[in-house]
């Protein structure tokens, strides 16, 4: 049993988060490339501005003296959150908007977004430098353990309240992202026009509207995913520069255009990525006993070496658009 | 036309002789090579989305590849490895690579025993694992005891730099092959990503496979084309003097590199060939139903593209004589060649030479100029009571990043073909 709660710490609780936070970032590229047809490179600063704008408000949260109990990240996520959805709607209306009037095609919009990753990245080096910042510097991160011993286990089920929170906060607004495409107006016109743009803006719905409401959600849910994964690891100005990729690995995955691949997909990278790396012999190691001495478990089993985890995406990536380029959910085609 | 390229050129000039003036000329003599080399790969980018509207975003990749090639070429032979066991147990992990291919490609083909559907795909799954496996098996103490032993590496072949930039090349084109073959059926924003994706790919194999290139530990001094300064100075030539010397000989073979490329593909675009890739790129559906091979073509022009890059890369390592895989970044290896390109002028040689130069001079002095612009204002609140700026050595560091992405976000919105936009001739 010590062997399956090894397996639960290591790869269940850690593909779930990294998880968690991939499908929240493939979601706003998702709804991002279904209603304006760009992939959007600049999602990686949304997520990081995101984070730095948390983390801005959790210290001044502190320096006022109150006091939460649960960790400060996850009580000032929601004004985090409207801020980071007012940084996409202004850079949408600074870069990206006067490109779309001028009628330019996707891929200059591609390059634009690549241009905005650059200075936003310099503007958050410029002002925090290169340095990495903790949440955790005034307050502990509380860690919970699980005695185990009535099932035999010798270690204890070990997660932390951030990692429980992430869980909990991913699962209840994907089913809030849920409800609002299913049921309501706005929801069904962003359906709508991810579908078919020209038959939406005929048929009376309010194209600019929806183009606004997508960079809300999509900036809100950056700056949560951003704002987790400093909660999670440590707080740096390349923390999602170096993520953008699986992300992206996961939008496809899942079908682009489609929000429910996109959770489907950050899922399945994240699972892939930690039991790719993870060592089976830690697990095996009871089959050692039965298994004849020529076949002994060599010390480490795992598929890849840990430095290739994040190659683990990219793989992924190239096999899902050599054998079906449209995704597990059929989203666009390629 | 003419007047307006020969004017931007002029001024690039007067800019260089300002840098040259502000900054040094030792300082001024390095980045120009270097903006050699960028303008070789710059022209490799113009091709391939100039001509070919081909939306390569994984270039970090194959300069990479090229800088690994002249390090393996040009690096000292070292002959403990050749005597040890290495060699060897090398041969053993090519024979299990080997090995691995014919059993994948015989699961590919097992459809002509009947095998289908389902099956054959739970075949080729199997295969892959197998392979996968049976190499590692091979490869990992072989790995294992080349880095035990010696340099920790195999080091090179002891040959001329300029085989190692051929070599480069024709790394760079192999790469591309396979890219192309995988990939070139994507439309633009898949293709960039999966380029991205397999950049990245190229760059955790080189960084980590320390028993081909040493890996983080860096391989260093590479040697030089062309007389180093140490040997300048030996023959009794003062530093300086040297340093200009060697750096203007390299200079000298990097612009006449440089020069053939840009004559050769000038001449390509303006034959027939030049004519049909641009029919591919406007429409690609009218090119192939008047009968082009698009498929075909866009490989051809993406191979191309690539071995232009790879030469280009495998000078930069040549010139600064370390080879260190964890230096490469998408931001100083990739964006910024996209917004040469872009600023210079897509689909315009001299545009992309001309965006290269402009665009790696701005990179290298936007730090001291950011540096200074903040000891100014420094200067200023501090006597204005509000403190200094703290940290202003590595802040100004992080300018040239922010002033990448201005430069690229005004070109898109005022200048969106470039400075020195593509000429369309028209044959009346």
């Amino acid at each position: 049993m010590t062997e399956l709660i090894f397996f639960i710490n290591q790869v269940v609780i850690a593909g779930a988060v990294l998880g968690c936070i991939y499908a929240l970032g493939a979601i706003g590229i998702t709804l991002i490339f279904g209603i304006l047809r760009f992939a959007h490179f600049a999602h990686s600063e949304l997520m990081t501005s995101g984070a730095f704008i948390a983390f801005l408000l959790a210290a001044g949260f502190s320096a006022w003296g109150i006091v939460t109990p649960i960790p400060t990240g996850f009580v000032v996520l929601p004004i985090a959150m409207l801020l980071g959805a007012l940084l996409a709607l202004g850079i949408d209306k600074g870069f990206y908007a006067p490109l779309r009037k001028r009628g330019a095609k996707p891929v200059t919009l591609l390059i634009a977004s690549i241009g905005v990753t650059l200075m936003v990245q310099g503007l958050i080096r410029l002002f925090f430098g290169a340095g990495s910042y903790s949440f955790f510097e005034t307050e502990a991160k509380e860690v919970f353990r699980f005695d185990m011993s009535a099932i035999g286990s010798t270690r204890p089920l070990v997660f932390t309240e951030p990692q429980a929170l992430m869980i909990l906060v991913t699962a209840v607004s994907v089913i809030a992202l849920h409800f609002f495409l299913t049921r309501s107006r706005l929801g069904k016109a962003m359906r709508a026009m991810a579908d078919n743009a020209d038959l939406a803006q005929v048929s009376g719905i309010n194209t600019a509207l929806v183009v606004r409401v997508t960079w809300v959600i999509a900036g809100a849910l950056a700056c949560m995913a951003g704002t987790m994964l400093a909660l999670d690891v440590t707080l740096k100005p390349d923390l999602a520069f170096n993520i953008i990729l699986p992300i992206f690995a996961a939008a496809i995955v899942g079908g682009l255009g489609q929000a429910y691949g996109a959770i489907a997909g950050g899922l399945l990278i994240g699972f892939a990525e930690t039991l790719a790396v993870f060592n089976w012999t830690m697990v095996l190691r009871p089959l050692n006993a039965i298994l004849p001495d020529w076949l002994q478990l060599p010390a480490t089993l795992a598929l890849v070496p840990t430095e290739y985890k994040l190659t683990v995406a990219f793989v992924i990536l190239v096999v899902t658009l050599l054998v079906r380029p449209t995704g597990i959910f059929k989203g666009a085609s390629s | 036309m003419i007047g307006r390229s020969l004017g931007l050129f002029g001024g690039l000039f007067v800019l260089i002789l300002l840098v040259g003036w502000v900054l040094g000329a030792p300082f001024t003599s390095s980045r120009l090579v270097e903006a050699a080399a960028y303008a070789l790969i710059a022209l490799g980018l113009n091709i391939q989305w100039g001509y070919g509207g081909l939306f390569n975003f994984g270039i970090m990749g194959f300069l990479m590849l090229g800088g690994f090639a002249v390090t393996f070429i040009s690096f000292p032979h070292d002959p403990a490895f050749w005597a040890s066991d290495g060699p060897a147990l090398l041969g053993r992990a090519l024979l299990a690579f080997a090995a691995g291919a014919l059993l994948v490609i015989g699961a590919q083909q097992s459809h002509r025993l009947g095998l289908r559907g389902a099956a054959k795909t739970v075949a080729v799954v199997l295969a892959w694992f197998v392979a996968y496996c049976v190499y590692r098996s091979q490869i990992d103490p072989a790995a294992a005891y080349i880095e035990a032993t010696g340099n920790g590496f195999v080091g090179g072949l002891g040959l001329h730099p300029v085989l190692g930039w051929v070599f480069g090349g024709i790394l760079a084109a192999g790469v591309a092959y396979v890219i192309g073959k995988i990939c070139l059926g994507l439309r633009t924003d898949y293709l960039a990503i999966a380029t991205i994706g397999i950049s990245e790919i190229i760059r955790a194999l080189i960084k980590n496979m320390d028993w081909l290139t040493r890996g983080t530990l860096t391989v260093s001094p590479i040697p030089w084309p062309v007389p180093l300064p140490q040997q300048y100075q030996a023959g009794g030539t003062d530093g300086q003097m040297s340093l200009l010397l060697a750096r203007g000989g390299f200079l000298l073979l990097a612009v006449a590199v440089l020069g053939i490329a840009l004559w050769l593909i000038s001449r390509a675009y303006a034959g027939p060939w030049g004519r049909m890739m641009r029919a591919i790129r406007d429409n690609h559906i009218a090119a192939a139903s008047m009968g082009k091979n698009v498929t075909g073509r866009q490989l051809e022009i993406f191979i191309f593209g690539s071995v232009l890059m790879g030469i280009g890369g495998a000078m930069l390592v040549s010139f600064v004589q370390i080879f260190d895989p964890s230096s490469y970044q998408p931001i100083n290896h990739t964006f910024i060649i996209w917004v040469m390109v872009i600023v210079g002028g897509a689909g315009n040689n001299w545009g992309a030479v001309f965006g290269a130069v402009l665009i790696w001079i701005l990179w290298v002095v936007s730090e001291p100029l950011a540096r200074a612009v903040f000891d100014l204002v420094s200067y200023w609140s501090s006597s204005a009571g509000w403190g200094a700026i703290p940290d202003i050595e590595s802040r100004s560091a992080q300018m040239r990043v922010f002033v990448l992405g201005l430069v690229i976000t005004i070109a898109l919105r005022f200048a969106p073909k470039g400075l020195i936009p593509e000429t369309v001739r028209r044959d009346a």
